[in-house]
């Protein structure tokens, strides 16, 4: 392999090399520093005259006497049955200790586009064991759903209770998990990894990990990697994966910082224009196939730069994900655990993996009614504000009444509780029979009779 | 290689930069398909700057390098027009994704061509026009059952009229000659038709015909026409999607063309398989029998998104020439101005407002200037209506996707997120949205639906105005403290939202409301208001004309398929009880 001295200039993660042989573009770049330090790049502009390399390594050591070496391939991640239970660095190397992967194939890991005619509609119901999620937002297999949190909320505590109570009722499969941290830290990272290593789940577990410390532009692959290799247990070994991907936000930042660093136009808050198509290109890596066994369901976590759901970040993945469970600031603070805020919450998917077949026949009104309900009584608090309690004709107050009840029964659950199903619908039903019946709306009679608390008992008795 | 100074059809890359690549010594035009390195990748020409001819690339461009050949094929991008369009679905450059699914695999690989129509395929062709007739481009020589839709075979626009020498009928593919002219002109039934060029028409009409859709808000309170732009925006999470998809289900036009441009492939896959199941009300027959759609999800690489909308259009455009009404959706024009973004910012051109190309609005208004009402080139009537879905970033109407493109649409629903956390669907803000055509239409609503239509739906609006301004109100200090009059408003208001405007998709009575229906709901809300009205000045409280019971079964008529005798018993019990009060 021909090693050139041609380096031009270094401009923050970039290097630009002058006068070699036609490089391909998005090749995968080798570069030898003084001291024989190998560092690892991407060419992200090629031209006769000049290549532009984005470096994943800090460019501290390379210099002008730097030795650039163009591998003739694009970026490729190893995969192998052995993968399962093993932590990988961000850009894939093992760091746990253990020897190299096996590997069975070497995959491109920018994936290609499924093809929408290929994919299978997603509607096999996965049950969090959650109730704002499962009742109110549900996850279905194959789904992207993200987590749209905040700094200083426990998301992550969210997102690994859903990696340790997710399953699909009625089938016994667990679920592998590949999890892709992005710059989260080590104190972060050792939660996550502890929790794995409790459960037992780190068994069937790839880890990735990207962090605080670690190169900022090596986060721009550690989701490719980790998804590549989702992708390879999924529908090569017929696995069903949930990938987590922690904190995407972190990825965004160290887009913008190349972005910046090759003079681009920016975008939107100094992010590059390009951003949709790259978070797509992400995000869209999740399904299923028709006629294939296994399933990808992502679940990225992001937090929101000073709260703001329009911020980029957010606005941009809500964009491309089908919903999102949002975190939210007012409820931690009540002391409600998991803080889900439901109503800016969405899962686009829900209709496909609810009702009859998947979860029961109630569901979607009694979703409906608990939301319309809440959303009312939530409306109320600021009127309180204003006129007092007092003021609300009888209607109103038992709106607002439910609307506290809803956050303290139905929001609020354990770290470990995990509710099936039909106690989540069943409880969403104790709630509602707190309302006049005739405030039900939504609801058939027929359902009605049917579930509601004073005719089940009726039924009973 | 061969290079001629005249003819030089083969040049070098000399540059690659993601989807955009530069190549040398080669002569072009502008919009030329070109075939780019050794997998012939497929692109077009977007700037000629001296030797450097810029191209956008329709494939991924990884691992191509410089030196590698560029050859100019010399034809602009183009879409194949004929039988076999209908129930397919393309990439956004026209290539089936079914085809791709059996060449090669479950994903899509680069460097596969594949046609938009089969050439194998022979269809049976019957003519109605016979030798020695005179024809002229747009005249209609023949038809071909294509689906539960006919479809007509015409002499390709930019044809001398001449006299017809042969005719034949019979079975053919696309490829074969099924018609030879008097000059000596032989015609296919297979017309080519450069993409960014609008298929000519003999006049364009002004929109005096309700596009109907069934869907009750859109109908009865802000209609499009026929060969009218309409825009949905709305932050995600607020039912757009949803909307869409109804639209594309229930509309009266014959055909429909669905662009998923930058969508997500999930969603794009409920459309895939929602829609070859879904019946259609008119014929009975799958949807998709009259649906061609476009699916370029997110992922897909980026200049073909851009090409999307263009591929989508043309194919609307030549429905409508056979003298079909076409509904054409494009879901989402802000993605697709965003691949129009990333393009010219890759060509470092000097960016306009947030980054976008100062062309924006000239090729949002192109493009919406391409739907219409006409009279086609053979004399019938056709249209395309485009409703385009624009997707602002945070939900800021302010921005410049959204800004032009209400500078061009004649109706704007006006999705809302707050509506949908309260699960109001459909979403669509009943204050901010409005209809243009409104005037135009009123003389169809005079003659198709009744008379009382117009009044009763300038009624409706009013009364939700005043709701408006009523609830800042109570806001502020309760609806207790409102005269009695206003808080029977209220009540009114609340029943037009509940039982009009509020329509369930997923019912199988509720997601399609005739007119004729729509007509009754409301005229049956505002009997009601009458009698509260009246009943109020004969000294009736508040409470009691809001205490009515026979109006709360009102909103079952929406899931009732043959509600008259419903509806009737309703109105005669609230008329009972009505008159039981002021006995009292």
């Amino acid at each position: 392999m021909k090693e050139y001295r041609t380096v031009a200039q270094i401009a923050g993660p970039l290097v630009f090399v002058e006068k070699t042989e036609p490089v391909g573009y998005s090749e995968l770049v080798n570069i030898v520093t003084a001291d024989g330090t190998v560092k690892r790049g991407q060419v992200l502009d090629t031209s006769d005259e000049i290549v532009v390399v984005q470096v994943f390594e800090t460019t501290a050591g390379i210099g002008r006497d730097s030795g650039i070496r163009f591998t003739g391939e694009t970026i490729k991640m190893p995969v192998g049955k052995d993968m399962l239970g093993r932590i990988l660095s961000g850009g894939g190397k093992p760091i746990d200790g253990g020897p190299d992967i096996v590997p069975e194939k070497r995959l491109e890991i920018t994936g290609a586009a499924i093809n929408p005619y290929a994919r299978a509609p997603p509607e096999d119901f996965i049950q969090t064991g959650i109730s704002t999620i499962d009742g109110t937002n549900t996850l279905v297999r194959g789904q992207k759903l993200p987590i749209f949190s905040a700094s200083g909320l426990p998301h992550n505590d969210v997102a690994l209770q859903i990696a340790r109570q997710a399953k699909v009722p009625g089938s016994t499969e667990e679920f592998a998990v590949v999890f892709a941290a992005m710059g989260i830290t080590r104190e972060e990272a050792n939660y996550f990894m502890a929790d794995f290593e409790k459960t037992g789940a780190l068994e069937r577990s790839v880890v990735f990990l990207n962090l605080a410390d670690d190169p900022a532009v090596e986060r721009t692959i550690t989701p490719r990697l980790a998804l590549t290799t989702a992708e390879y247990l999924a529908f090569d070994l017929g696995y069903h994966v949930l990938v987590i991907l922690t904190d995407m936000t972190n990825y965004c930042e160290a887009l913008r910082q190349i972005g910046a660093a090759r003079e681009e136009v920016p975008g939107r808050r100094g992010y590059p224009g390009y951003m949709y198509t790259d978070l797509a290109s992400i995000y869209e890596r999740a399904g299923i196939i028709k006629g294939v066994k296994g399933s990808v369901t992502q679940i990225p976590i992001l937090t929101m730069p000073g709260d703001d759901i329009t911020h980029p970040i957010p606005d941009l993945t809500g964009y491309i994900t089908e919903g999102q469970i949002v975190v939210n600031r007012e409820l931690h603070r009540k002391g409600i655990y998991p803080p889900i805020n439901v109503l800016p919450s969405l899962s686009r998917l829900m209709n496909l993996g609810i009702g009859e077949g998947h979860t029961r026949e109630d569901h979607k009104k009694v979703s409906d009614q608990l939301y319309a309900a809440y959303a009312e009584g939530n409306d109320l608090r600021g009127l309180v504000a204003i006129v007092g309690k007092d003021a609300l004709s009888e209607r109103d107050r038992m709106f607002l009444e439910f609307a506290d009840l809803f956050e303290d029964r139905f929001v609020r659950q354990g770290l470990y509780e995990d509710r099936a199903i039909e106690e989540t619908l069943d409880l969403g039903w104790d709630l509602l029979s707190t309302l006049p019946e005739e405030q039900l709306v939504r609801i058939d009679r027929e359902l009605i009779q049917k579930y509601h608390p004073k005719y089940r008992k009726k039924a009973q008795g | 290689m061969e290079k001629t100074k005249e003819n030089r059809t083969r040049g070098a890359l000399k540059r690659i930069s993601g989807p955009v690549v530069t190549a040398v010594g080669l002569d072009a035009h502008m919009y030329d398909v070109v075939k780019i390195g050794n997998e012939e990748l497929m692109g077009e020409v977007i700037k000629i700057q001296g030797e450097n001819i810029i191209i956008q690339v329709y494939e991924d461009t990884a691992g191509i390098r410089p030196g590698e050949p560029v050859e100019n094929t010399g034809l602009s991008l183009a879409v194949e027009l004929g039988p076999g369009l209908l129930t397919s679905i393309y990439d956004g450059i026209q290539r089936p994704l079914e085809v791709l699914v059996d060449r090669m695999g479950n994903f899509i690989e680069r460097g596969v061509s594949a046609p938009g129509l089969s050439h194998e395929k022979k269809w049976e062709f019957v003519p109605t026009a016979k030798a020695g007739d005179e024809v002229k481009a747009g005249d209609i020589l023949g038809t071909v059952q294509e689906t539960n839709i006919v479809h007509k075979v015409m002499v390709p626009p930019r044809t001398k009229s001449a006299r017809i020498k042969e005719i034949s009928g019979g079975s053919f593919t696309v490829d074969e000659t099924i018609c030879v002219l008097e000059d000596g002109t032989e015609i296919t039934m297979l017309q080519r038709w450069p993409v960014r060029v609008p298929r000519p028409v003999k006049e364009k009409l002004n929109p005096d015909i309700p596009l109907i859709t069934g869907q009750r808000i859109l109908d009865g309170l802000f209609p499009i026409a026929k060969g009218g732009t309409a825009a949905i925006p709305g932050p995600f999470g607020s039912g757009k999607t949803v909307t869409q998809q109804q639209l594309a289900k229930w509309s009266d036009a014959e055909i429909v063309v669905y662009i998923g441009c930058g969508e997500r492939g999930n969603e794009m896959t409920e459309v895939l398989t929602e829609f070859p199941e879904l019946e259609d009300p008119k014929t009975g027959k799958p949807l998709m029998e009259r649906t061609v759609l476009i699916a370029n999800t997110s992922n897909m690489p980026v200049a073909a998104r851009e090409a999307s909308v263009y591929t989508g259009i043309t194919i609307a455009e030549y429905f409508r020439d056979m003298g079909y009404d076409v509904s054409l959706m494009a879901d989402s024009t802000s993605r697709w101005a965003e691949a129009m973004r990333e393009i010219s910012s890759r060509l470092e051109e000097m960016p306009g407002e947030e980054g976008y190309p100062a062309y924006l609005a000239a090729r949002l208004s192109e493009f919406y200037e391409r739907a219409g009402r006409v009279i086609t080139l053979n004399g019938a009537g056709g249209s395309v209506s485009v409703i385009g879905a624009v997707s602002p970033p945070g939900g800021d109407f302010s921005e410049p996707v959204t800004q032009n493109t209400l500078r061009i649409v004649k109706v704007f629903w006006a999705l809302d997120a707050k509506l949908s956390q309260r699960r109001h669907f459909p979403a669509i803000n009943w204050l901010n949205s409005y209809s243009l055509y409104l005037d135009s239409l009123n003389d169809w609503y005079d003659r198709e639906v009744s008379p009382e239509w117009n009044p009763l739906r300038a009624w409706a609006m009013g009364v939700l105005q005043k709701e408006a301004e009523l609830q800042e109100i109570v806001q502020l200090v309760g609806s207790d403290a409102l005269p009695d009059e206003e808080q029977v408003t209220i009540e009114v208001a609340r029943m037009i939202r509940e039982i009009f405007l509020q329509q369930n998709a997923y019912d199988a009575v509720d997601t399609f409301c005739p007119m004729s229906k729509q007509y009754d709901m409301m005229k049956a809300i505002k009997h009601f208001a009458d009698l509260a009205r009246t009943a109020q000045a004969a000294g009736a409280t508040p409470q009691q004309v809001i205490g009515i019971k026979s109006k709360n079964e009102l909103p079952q008529i929406k899931f009732i398929k043959d509600y008259e005798p419903e509806l009737e018993k309703i109105l005669k019990d609230m008329e009972a009880e009505f008159d039981a009060m002021r006995a009292v």
